[in-house]
């Protein structure tokens, strides 16, 4: 085994975990999906309450998640790390800012002697929702569509616009994206809420907004693909790693690729089974279908920009700094040291699993809100 | 472009970084060690049966909710600043620095957050036993991720199990076990989670006493302080401890940082431990940087030397000595560091020029530089010299940490008395009848706070002008952004954390006013 394990393995290795944890990143995003609901889903405190506390008991899980994604890309590919948090400032900061007001408004919003009121604190689950998922989603749009940054001999970054990232929102193919992500994070909640709540009208309520929110996700998904696979891509050279604009370039990795053209077909046609099953069948049961099929079609997005010769990066402004999974990466001692230690993961899935199910096992109802406990 | 580097922005990259790091470190300490306790009093619970442990640990559990999410919170802004502010130190030593980070995702933090929220919610959805061991996996997992923040603060300190290659411009790690086992990591993380476990003891202490004074909860408050009692005095020996074998490291891998802690200038043999002091100028300076004398000093002779070199005529050297160099003793100038340094930045440019250009006969003969011994050792060590135009820069703000250290130091030994005085009133069943022992206890909770974050002053105030011990400078990690930007973000940052500490502590405070006779009847 050992010798198969090469710089270039290990560089695809870490990068199907980053596309892992990317795709379980938006899945998770249900949280933040949920949280645009604050204030349209609910009629009665009781059922805020229940919406709030149903979501609340996962907020750490996509915390964490997006802190692990976060860590895992900074170890496996630092060049990134350096480039875009250090160049796209500003989208960056948005980001941070709007998870900094989700931790808190959970646990403070119906604390006595909160200071700004519950309204705030649900305003700031609100803001959260909403700009995570499309900040996170716009940001992503970019290693398809490249940002404006260029290295000097010594990897250092210097951004071409004062914007600092915010100059993506130029870019409709970027808000595209960012607003499928934010439109599926909406069905994904609407999902996990009929799954984990135990209310009749909430549930008649979730399925009409689930119709609702279907259209514009469909809508932005498939002009997002439609462009990403028609138009050009960032391809670097096998063996002199020079960068070029290659015509149909992702189309081209998708159809080339047996493996990714099935992971996000069938990725696509599972999300599609879950809102057929979401808004004529069983609510409650199509977040399951959805889970995995969210992942596979992030997980395909991520092959695609950086399987197959893409930069993953790719510099708008300077071509040749685009970053590659090879000069973007760690060295091969670190590559490998963290590939053992991700031996842990499959571990760490199951307990999840089996905390989660603990929790689950019961659906929230209005009682138990009224019971007392740790409540949100 | 580092020419070329704007102070200004180096300045506020730090000051935003340091705000962050305040209120973070404001709430983690609370979160690693009342998560022990809570694991303490549920296992009382689950091998007695006695309910009132129950109430005991769902009264603590609430307050520890509250401080948690803010923790976690400010947690995760001082990860990406680490590349939105400091995008250069990110590439030249994310190799090394990145993994640490990554297993605290993969291994700390999974664990912490599963289980909390079973901890929280499953009291009446899993079983007695499936919860205590999730309380003790929360408690585990957070005392987990302070590990590898903390092995990764060390690698910054004192950096090790790494080369540096010249062909990516940065250094890469060749030994994870070096990363793990370097002995400032086994000092840094001994010392700051048991400082963590002190500062929650001292929390448990105060607030139950609080209660006595106003003669309610009594139970609750006796108990706790038993518990907070023992653990926290064991805790502030370990402290103690710990602290001593930390100061004894840094005086062998951080010397200057250590002459500045002693506010020490002159080398010397038999040298004191100043116990209390007071500096004042002395008129004489260093460059730019002003040379103090100590007045006053109460000191403990020939400590200082033991302390250092396991022998009380052992030769300390000063700051002096550490600047200007002293043959001697084998202690190399600070300006021939720099001329060092500059020779061996000049040969890492001529290195990438020369790959630029295609020249191969210059490129194989520098490539072999960076594989020779006699290169590395002698020249490259001092790379982050280079940086440097004047020898005082490398000088630290000596008051600031000298102040910071004894301060520190005092209130950890105030807190070694207060833990003993407490288990002896407790044992002697007198806690309510001295009166003046509750208010002692109670103010000392902002004390835990101030001794605690005065550590990460002497730390982190240390070891300037390094972000990275003699191999980068502060102001050569920052990023290529404008100062304005930064300025923008350091005050919505401070606005915000500002915002949601009042907002904390003001449900904090009423939810110790509530106490849990209130919880009870909420329910």
């Amino acid at each position: 085994m050992t010798a198969m394990i090469s710089h270039a393995f290990l560089q695809d290795y870490w990068w199907i975990i980053i596309s892992l944890l990317a795709g379980l990143l938006v899945f998770l995003m249900f949280v933040q999906g949920g949280q645009t609901f604050v204030f349209t889903l609910p009629r009665t405190d009781i059922q805020r309450t229940m919406i709030v506390n149903s979501l609340g008991r996962k907020w750490e899980f996509t915390f964490t998640t997006l802190v692990t994604f976060g860590g895992a890309f900074f170890a496996s590919f630092p060049l990134f790390y350096a480039t875009s948090f250090g160049g796209a400032y500003w989208v960056w900061m948005a980001i941070l800012f709007s998870f900094i007001i989700q931790a808190v408004a959970y646990e403070f919003r119906s604390k006595p002697s909160n200071v700004f009121g519950t309204r705030t604190y649900d305003g700031f689950l609100f803001v959260n929702g909403c700009l995570g998922p499309f900040l996170i989603g716009t940001a992503v749009a970019t290693f398809f569509t490249g940002s404006d940054f260029s290295l000097d001999l010594f990897n250092r970054v210097t951004w071409g616009t004062g914007w600092h990232g915010l100059e993506a929102l130029a870019n409709p193919v970027n808000w595209f994206l960012g607003l499928a992500v934010l439109f599926l994070a909406r069905i994904l909640g609407l999902m996990y809420l009929a799954n984990s709540i135990e209310e009749n009208e909430l549930v008649i309520r979730i399925k009409k907004a689930l119709k609702l929110n279907s259209i514009p996700f469909l809508v932005f998904f498939l002009s997002f693909t439609g462009f990403l696979l028609a138009g050009k891509g960032y391809l670097a050279d096998s063996a002199t790693g020079e960068i070029s604009l290659v015509k149909h370039h992702y189309l081209n990795v998708l159809l080339s690729r047996t493996g990714i053209l099935i992971l996000f077909a069938g990725g696509v046609v599972t999300v599609l089974l879950s809102l057929y099953h979401g808004i004529f069948g069983n609510s409650g049961k199509a977040i399951w279908y959805a889970g995995p099929g969210t992942v596979s079609v992030v997980m395909a997005l991520f092959f695609l920009a950086g399987f197959g010769g893409s930069a993953f990066y790719p510099s708008s402004a300077d071509l040749q700094s685009s970053l590659t999974l090879v000069n973007a990466s760690s060295s091969m001692f670190t590559l490998k040291t963290m590939f053992y230690i991700s031996f842990f993961i499959p571990f760490i899935l199951i307990y999840i699993w089996i905390a989660w199910r603990a929790l689950n096992r019961k659906k929230i109802t209005a009682a138990e809100m009224a019971e007392g406990g740790h409540k949100y | 472009m580092i020419e070329n580097i704007d102070l200004s922005l180096v300045n506020w990259s730090r000051a935003q970084f340091a705000l962050t790091a305040i209120y973070h470190w404001l709430f983690v300490p609370l979160t690693l060690g009342l998560s022990f306790i809570l694991a303490f009093m549920e296992t009382a619970y689950v091998r007695t049966g006695d309910e009132t442990w129950k109430k005991i640990t769902k009264f603590w559990m609430t307050l520890f909710g509250i401080n948690f999410a803010i923790g976690v919170a400010t947690g995760i802004i001082l990860e990406f600043e680490f590349g939105t502010n400091w995008s250069n130190y990110s590439w030249f030593v994310g190799d090394i620095f990145g993994a640490p980070l990554a297993v605290e995702g993969i291994l700390a933090f999974f664990l912490e957050s599963t289980f909390v929220a079973v901890m929280f919610f499953g009291w009446n959805k899993v079983g007695k036993k499936f919860h205590l061991a999730s309380t003790w996996l929360v408690a585990i997992g957070a005392n987990l991720s302070a590990l590898w923040i903390l092995i990764a603060n060390a690698w910054m300190e004192n950096p090790v199990g790494m080369i540096f290659n010249p062909d990516t411009a940065r250094n890469e790690m060749n030994s994870f076990s070096d990363v793990v086992f370097n002995p400032v990591a086994i000092d840094k993380f001994t010392h700051t989670v048991t400082s963590g476990f002190v500062l929650a003891s001292v929390f448990v202490v105060g607030i139950s006493a609080w209660f006595l004074l106003h003669r309610r909860e009594e139970i609750l408050a006796r108990r706790s302080i038993y518990v907070a009692g023992i653990f926290g005095l064991a805790s502030s020996l370990l402290v103690a401890m710990t602290g001593d074998s930390s100061a004894r490291t840094i005086s062998k891998v951080q010397p200057v940082k250590f002459a500045a802690m002693e506010a020490l200038y002159e080398g010397q043999n038999n040298a004191g431990l100043t116990v209390i002091g007071a500096l004042s100028g002395s008129g004489e300076k260093i460059g730019e940087k002003e040379v103090y004398d100590t007045k006053m000093k109460i000191q403990i002779p020939g400590l200082l030397s033991v302390m250092t070199t396991g022998n009380p005529d052992g030769y300390v050297p000063g700051m002096k000595d550490l600047i200007n160099g002293n043959p001697e003793k084998g202690i190399l100038s600070v300006s021939e560091m720099i001329e060092r340094g500059k020779y061996a930045r000049q040969v890492l440019i001529d290195f990438k020029m020369a790959k630029e250009l295609g020249d191969r006969e210059s490129l194989a003969s520098l490539e072999a530089k960076f594989a020779d011994k006699e290169f590395t050792d002698n020249y490259f060590k001092y790379f982050g010299y280079s940086y440097f135009t004047n020898v005082w820069q490398v000088i630290p703000a000596v008051p600031v940490i000298f102040y910071s250290f004894r301060l520190m130091v005092g209130l950890g030994f105030l807190f070694i008395a207060l833990f003993a005085v407490a288990l002896f009133l407790y044992s002697r069943e007198q806690l309510e009848r001295r009166r003046w022992f509750l208010w002692l206890a109670f103010f000392c909770i902002p004390l835990a706070y101030l001794a605690s974050e005065l550590g990460w002053v002497v730390t982190e105030m240390g070891r300037q002008p390094w972000i990275i011990q003699n191999l980068m400078p502060v102001h050569v990690a920052v990023s290529n952004i404008s100062a304005g930007s930064v300025q923008v973000t350091f005050f919505l940052f401070a606005v915000l954390f500002t915002a949601l500490l009042t907002a904390e502590i003001s449900i904090m405070i009423r939810q110790i006013k509530n106490g849990p006779k209130h919880q009870e009847e909420e329910k």
